[in-house]
C-alpha cells in the first residue's frame, strides 16, 4: 500500500511538452509510473515521443485540456509543470475538471494565486493538491509524481513527509535499505494543499506504514500544528527534523515560506512543539536518520 | 519586500485609500521646499524598514518649513536600531480625534487572507493582540470572494465601529483590500488608521509587503527596490540570480536545495561550538541543477566574502548525480581561473547521492588546490569549521 499515490494511478502532464515536462515525464515513465498523456492547450491531437520503462518506444498523446484527457485515458493524477505565470490556470482547470490529485511542481507561484486555487480545491472537495514548490511524491516501485529521483531507495515501510525536496532525498538515500511507502514533498511555500497533518493522518491509516519521518523548517505554524495532532490521532512512531535554527530573523531562506517573521516560526520553537509530544526530534538528517532505523530495526 | 512608508502612502493614494499629502526629501533643503509646498504644520518622519523610529527620535513635529529643515537635518543619518535614516517623509499634518487599526494580511494557517481591524490603533497591534485580545476583531476573508462592501462593512462593525464611521471605515477597508489584490500585497498595514475634528478618515501610516513572485506581472515593483540598503555582496548574488544571504560567520556555504542548504547552516553551527563558536558565512542555494557557471558565481561571492576562511560544498546528488556535480566543480575552478580568479580558501566537499564513489573519484584525480573531501555531512560539517577556527 501507499498513500495518494498508488500502481493503479494513471498521470497526465501538464507542460508535458516543455523542456522540463519532457525531461520529467520520461524520468517518471523509466520507473514505471503510468504516464498516459499530457496536456498543453493549443496542442492537443500532437503526440511526444518517449521510452518506456521496458525500453520499448512510447508515444504520448497531447489534449487540449485536462478534462479531455481524463475521459480519454482515465488520468486520475495531473502533475503541473508549467511557469509561474500559467500556474492559476491550469490549476484552477485541472480541479474544475475535478482530477482527485494534483500536484503542482511549478517554483515561484504568487501567493494570491495559490490561496485562490487553494480555496477552489478545497471547496471542490474532489481534487487533492500537493504543492506548490514541491518535487511531489512518490510511492517506490508503484508510481512517482514529480521530480524525486525514483532510484535512490525502494519500497519498504517508512513514510516520509518533508517541506524540502533535498532533505527528502537526503532521507531516502540514508535509509535506503529499509525503503518507504511513500514519500511526499508538500513544498515550502507560505501556501500548500497537502500538509504535514494530511500526510500524518493517511500514513496512520496506511497498514504498511509503520512509522513516519516528517521534516519541517522555518515559518509558519504547520510544524506546531502537526505536533497537536499527533498527540491525538497518531499511534505509531513518529521521527521529525527541523530546518533553520540558524536562520536570521526576517530574512527568506530560499523557499517562500521559510521565514521567522519576529519571535514566530522559529526552529526551536518547532523542535520544542514536537518533543513536547514525544516526537524524537533529530539535530541532524543523519541524526534522525539514525533514530527511524533504531524504531524500524526494534521491529 | 517590504516598502518604506512614503511607498505605501503613494501607493494607498494610487488605490483611493485616503491618505494626507506626503513627499519624500533626502535633504534637510528637501525637507523644507516640501514643507513649504504643502504648508501648515507637517510632521518629520524618518523613513526606515523597522518598528519604534518615533521612541528613536525619528518622528518631529514642524510648525513652519524652518522647523521641517531642522528636523530633517536631526533626523537624516540618524541610526535607528542599525538602519541608516535616508530619506524623510514630509507628512502634511492632522486634526487626530482618534486612532484605529486596520490590516489585510496572508494566514498561512488557515491558507487565506485574514482581515484585522480595532478601534484601539496607535499602539503595537502585536501587543494589543496579545493584552487584549477581545479589542482586535480577526475575520478571515475567501481568497476567491474576495473584500467587497458587504464584506467591508461586515468587517468594520466586527471591531466595534458605528454609524456613519462603519461606512467610512468599510470604504477604507475595500480600497485596501484593492492595494492588496493589485498590487500584489502578502501584507497591507494601516497603523494608525485615524478619524479627524472634521469626520474624515484617514490612513496616517501604512505598511506594506509585496510578493517578490508576482514581478512577472508587477513591472512597476523593480523601482520600489532599494539597493542602497542591501549587503553589497547579497546585491551581487542578487544580480548573478543567486539565492543568496549574509551572515556573519566564517563558513562559506554552497549547496543544492532551500532545505539542505538551511540544515547544511545548523550542522555547521553545532559543529562550530567545538572550535571556538565558527559560524556559518551564508546561506547560498545553488538549486537542483548544480551547473559549473552556477558553482562559478556561487564560489566567487563567497570567496569575496573577506570573512570567510574556509568554505563547505555540500551536495546531495539527486536529479543531478554526484559525477555532474564533481564536473561542475572542477569547471568551476577553470571557469574562475579564466576569469582572473583563484580560490585561496580551503573548500571541503561533500558528495552524497546517486554515482557519489564516481563523484568523489574524479574530484581526487583532479586535485584542485585546497579541496578536500569528507564523505558525510556531518563529518565535512566539523572539518570546515575547524579549518576556519585555525
Amino acid at each position: 500500500m501507499a498513500i495518494f499515490l498508488t500502481g493503479t494511478s494513471k498521470v497526465v502532464v501538464q507542460g508535458m511538452t516543455g523542456s522540463e515536462g519532457r525531461k520529467h515525464t520520461q524520468r517518471m515513465l523509466t520507473s514505471g509510473t503510468a504516464v498516459v498523456g499530457g496536456v498543453t492547450p493549443g496542442k492537443g491531437g500532437q503526440s511526444v515521443d518517449f521510452t518506456g520503462a521496458d525500453g520499448s518506444p512510447v508515444q504520448l498523446p497531447v489534449f487540449d485540456s485536462v478534462g479531455e484527457a481524463m475521459s480519454a485515458t482515465g488520468a486520475d493524477t495531473t502533475v503541473i509543470f508549467v511557469p509561474a505565470r500559467f500556474t492559476r490556470g491550469a490549476v484552477l482547470e485541472a480541479v474544475e475538471a475535478q482530477i482527485p490529485l494534483a500536484v503542482v511542481i511549478t517554483e515561484g507561484v504568487p501567493v494570491k494565486d495559490s490561496a485562490e486555487f487553494y480555496q477552489l480545491a478545497a471547496n471542490s472537495g474532489t481534487t487533492r493538491l500537493v504543492g506548490p514548490n514541491c518535487p511531489g511524491l512518490i510511492s517506490p516501485g508503484l508510481a512517482n509524481a514529480g521530480i524525486i529521483p525514483a532510484d535512490i531507495t525502494k519500497a519498504g515501510p517508512i513514510g516520509l513527509v518533508s517541506k524540502s525536496g533535498t532533505l527528502t532525498y537526503q532521507m531516502m538515500y540514508e535509509l535506503r535499505d529499509l525503503g518507504f511507502t511513500t514519500c511526499v514533498g508538500i513544498g515550502g511555500d507560505p501556501v500548500i494543499g497537502t500538509t504535514h497533518i494530511d500526510c500524518l493522518e493517511a500514513f496512520e491509516a496506511d497498514p504498511d506504514t509503520k512509522a513516519v519521518v516528517m521534516i519541517g523548517e522555518i515559518g509558519g505554524d504547520a510544524e506546531e500544528r502537526a505536533a497537536a495532532y499527533i498527540k491525538d490521532h497518531v499511534t505509531k512512531p513518529v521521527v521529525g527534523y527541523v530546518a533553520g535554527f540558524t536562520a536570521p530573523e526576517g530574512k527568506t531562506m530560499g523557499h517562500a515560506g521559510a521565514i521567522v517573521s519576529g519571535s514566530a516560526g522559529t526552529a526551536a520553537a518547532k523542535a520544542e512543539a514536537l518533543e513536547a509530544v514525544g516526537v524524537r526530534v533529530g539535530r541532524t538528517p543523519s541524526e534522525t536518520a539514525r533514530l527511524m532505523r533504531e524504531i524500524i530495526t526494534a521491529g | 519586500m517590504d516598502l518604506y512608508e512614503y511607498q505605501a502612502r503613494d501607493m494607498f493614494e494610487k488605490h483611493g485609500v485616503p491618505v494626507l499629502a506626503g513627499e519624500v526629501a533626502t535633504t534637510a533643503e528637501e525637507a523644507r521646499a516640501a514643507a513649504e509646498r504643502i504648508g501648515g504644520v507637517v510632521v518629520v518622519k524618518a523613513q526606515v524598514k523597522v518598528g519604534g523610529r518615533g521612541k528613536a527620535g525619528g518622528v518631529k513635529v514642524a510648525k513652519t518649513p524652518d522647523e521641517a529643515e531642522s528636523h530633517a537635518r536631526a533626523i537624516l543619518g540618524m541610526d535607528i536600531k542599525g538602519h541608516t535614516v535616508q530619506r524623510v517623509m514630509i507628512a502634511q499634518g492632522a486634526d487626530i480625534a482618534e486612532e484605529y487599526y486596520v490590516s489585510f494580511l496572508l494566514d498561512r494557517s488557515n491558507r487565506t487572507w485574514l482581515a484585522m481591524a480595532s478601534r484601539e490603533g496607535g499602539v503595537e497591534i502585536e501587543t494589543l493582540a496579545v493584552e487584549r485580545p477581545e479589542a482586535l476583531a480577526r475575520i478571515s476573508v475567501d481568497a476567491l470572494a474576495g473584500v467587497d462592501a458587504a464584506k467591508a462593512a461586515e468587517i468594520a462593525a466586527a471591531a466595534g465601529f458605528e454609524g456613519e464611521l462603519t461606512d467610512k471605515v468599510a470604504h477604507v477597508l475595500e480600497k485596501l483590500w484593492t492595494v492588496l489584490v493589485e498590487e500584489d500585497a502578502t501584507l497591507v498595514e494601516v497603523n494608525p488608521l485615524v478619524s479627524t475634528g472634521s469626520g474624515d478618515v484617514l490612513a496616517l501610516d501604512g505598511k506594506v509587503t509585496l510578493d517578490e513572485n508576482a514581478d512577472f506581472r508587477q513591472a512597476d515593483h523593480a523601482d520600489l527596490v532599494d539597493s542602497s540598503a542591501e549587503d553589497p555582496l547579497e546585491q551581487a548574488a542578487k544580480e548573478k540570480g543567486l539565492n543568496y544571504v549574509k551572515l556573519d560567520g566564517a563558513v562559506g556555504i554552497i549547496g543544492n536545495g532551500a532545505g539542505l542548504v538551511m540544515s547544511t547552516l545548523d550542522v555547521v553551527a553545532q559543529a562550530g561550538e567545538k572550535h571556538g563558536g565558527v559560524k556559518p558565512a551564508n546561506f547560498l542555494d545553488i538549486g537542483g541543477g548544480a551547473s559549473a557557471e552556477v558553482m562559478a558565481n556561487g564560489l566567487e561571492i563567497i570567496i569575496s566574502d573577506a570573512q570567510v576562511n574556509s568554505v563547505f560544498v555540500n551536495v546531495f546528488g539527486g536529479i543531478t548525480s554526484c559525477d555532474a556535480v564533481a564536473n561542475g566543480i572542477v569547471s568551476a575552478f577553470e571557469l574562475l581561473a579564466s576569469r582572473g580568479e583563484h580560490v585561496t580558501k580551503p573548500l571541503v566537499v561533500r558528495l552524497d547521492g546517486n554515482n557519489a564513489e564516481l563523484g568523489r573519484s574524479i574530484l581526487t584525480e583532479a586535485a584542485l588546490p585546497g579541496v578536500e573531501q569528507v564523505d558525510t555531512m556531518d563529518g565535512a560539517a566539523d572539518r570546515a569549521a575547524e579549518l576556519a577556527a585555525s
